[in-house]
């Protein structure tokens, strides 16, 4: 099972500074392991976040974007208390659904 | 920039006091931007995640957490526990450094056996090791805390003494010791610079960074294997794990580093 | 071990470092993610089709969109990159690597109150252009930097 995302959405006036950091491979699909055999590509490709019940951002991705991704918005207009909620799914169907508060 | 080839192909030893006047080099200049860049957000906090959740679960033929485990300043205390390590621990009769006592507290407290925690200690990115995320999260709980380790029981003046000497003892195929690297200041490899340990600020900033997540391997490397590293860049023989030798090591660097503020965990190339 | 593991993250209680877990599959999927993943624009092997891909075309020089990266790449396995659009009305961002072998990195929609900001930390597997492009009304504006890359980040 994926781990679980860390978020971190912090008000700075009316403008929350999300920072979500995922645990995924991000596999290539072009290395090969130790027996010389390509691993297979595993990565995320689609991710959303939520801030008080709207979608506020919607991202795809590809396999250049670095093992364990990190990734940074802001959305004006949040208020503290608001729920921040991230899901990513991956190429091969698993997806995770994490959330945080804004502080 | 000038370089002159030192005793291995793949050390350059910059011109004495070349690497502070080139403070300005756009290559130096553009590395430190660069690790600016990379900020805070450390994949190391998965480790940490993980590694609270197994100090918190039940495991072990003995089916017990290490929620009791005593690193150094009582029964469970975590938080300032690591930039208090290594110490001499009277139960164990020996010092011991933060990984070496966790794995103390994984035999006698859940009844694993010292085969079992000497099994795979170093992981790999895609598996990394328990003992990796235990570490992990111990050591992040001392975050903004000075270290201060203590140095006043004769074991840990021992450690101290065994790890320095140890530090300067040439050996191996080329005749390496830690100092080659590690004993002259304003030294690097490529574009590492290369901590003078000897001396207590760059002793500092190198400890103050460790365990450290690197980017180039994608995984946390825990100062264990740090200094297995070590030993195998200078060609010695793999040191034994958890060894009085290894732990000697640390403790030396550890007490030289006095007085830093423990960074956590950090992220490197 | 997973199923312990599994059973522990169901029962670990918010508040903690892991505050607001939610077990995979323990919360209703909130959005079905509206759009595909577009496979034609992230599989294309250069630049001027990627951009195809996301209806780019040929964007035009902007000094309103900024694209902060490093100069030099200690490492290409973690490239971090911050892309700012002061264009107004920008409803997406996209980045892209010339030299990778998919030049197509990422690409954002932003709404209800989003700004048009982005960082991200990319794979370069060598010395190359990133590009970020932005749309605003219709329109796709561009800015790129080169990245020089020490090691390379994609072959291991």
């Amino acid at each position: 099972m994926a781990d679980p995302m860390k978020i971190r959405a912090q008000l700075k006036g009316d403008v929350a500074e999300i920072r979500v950091l995922m645990g995924h491979a991000m596999e290539t699909g072009q290395r090969k392991d130790a027996a010389g055999k390509t691993i297979p590509p595993h990565f995320i490709q689609s991710l959303t976040v939520e801030v008080g019940g709207k979608k506020v951002v919607e991202g795809q991705v590809g396999t250049s974007v670095s093992r364990n991704p990190v990734f940074g918005f802001k959305v004006k207009g949040a208020k503290a208390g608001d729920k921040v909620v991230v899901s990513w799914v991956d190429n091969k169907g698993d997806k995770r659904t994490d959330e945080a508060a804004v502080a | 920039m000038k370089y002159r080839i030192a005793v291995v192909a793949t050390l350059a030893v910059a011109g004495t006091g070349s690497v502070l006047a080139q403070a300005k080099d756009p290559t130096i200049a553009g590395i430190e931007k660069y690790r600016e860049m990379l900020g805070d957000d450390n994949p190391a906090e998965l480790y940490e995640a993980r590694g609270e959740i197994l100090w918190k679960m039940k495991a072990g033929p003995k089916n017990a957490s290490l929620e009791k485990c005593d690193l150094g300043l009582g029964p469970g205390v975590v938080k300032g526990a690591y930039v208090q390590t290594p110490r001499y621990f009277a139960d164990a009769g020996r010092v011991m450094d933060i990984e070496t006592r966790i794995n103390w507290c994984r035999t006698s407290l859940q009844g694993f056996s010292e085969a079992d925690v000497r099994k795979r200690p170093f992981g790999s990115a895609d598996k990394p090791s328990e003992i990796e995320d235990l570490v992990t999260y111990v050591v992040t709980a001392s975050k903004g805390m000075k270290v201060n380790v203590p140095t006043s029981h004769p074991k840990e003046v021992e450690a101290y003494e065994l790890g320095e000497a140890m530090f300067h003892f040439r050996a191996g195929p080329y005749d390496f010791s830690c100092a080659s690297c590690h004993g002259e200041s304003g030294k690097r490899i490529r574009l590492q610079d290369l901590p003078n340990l000897t001396t207590t600020a760059d002793a500092r900033r190198a400890y103050i960074g460790w365990p450290a997540y690197r980017v180039s391997t994608s995984r946390v490397h825990t100062m264990q294997w740090r200094i297995n590293d070590c030993f195998r860049q200078q060609r010695f023989p793999e040191p034994k794990y958890m060894s009085e030798a290894v732990d000697a090591l640390i403790t030396y660097m550890a007490q030289t580093a006095n007085g830093a503020e423990y960074k956590g965990p950090a992220l490197k190339r | 071990m997973n199923t312990t593991r599994r059973t522990v993250l169901k029962s670990a209680t918010a508040g903690s470092v892991l505050a607001g877990l939610i077990a995979a599959g323990a919360l209703r999927p909130t959005q079905v993610l509206a759009a595909e993943w577009n496979k034609a624009a992230f599989d294309a092997h250069d630049t001027a089709s990627a951009l195809k891909g996301i209806g780019a075309g040929t964007p035009m020089d902007s000094k309103d969109l900024i694209l902060k990266v490093p100069d030099i790449a200690e490492n290409g396995a973690v490239v971090p990159v911050d892309v700012i659009s002061n264009i107004p009305n920008t409803t997406s961002i996209s980045i892209l690597v010339d030299k990778n072998p998919s030049p197509l990195s990422a690409s954002f929609d932003f709404a209800n109150g989003a700004l048009p900001e982005v960082s991200a930390r990319l794979k370069m597997g060598q010395t190359s252009m990133v590009k970020a492009v932005a749309k605003a009304d219709g329109k796709f504006y561009t800015a790129q930097k080169e990245v020089k890359v020490t090691v390379g980040g994609c072959g291991g």
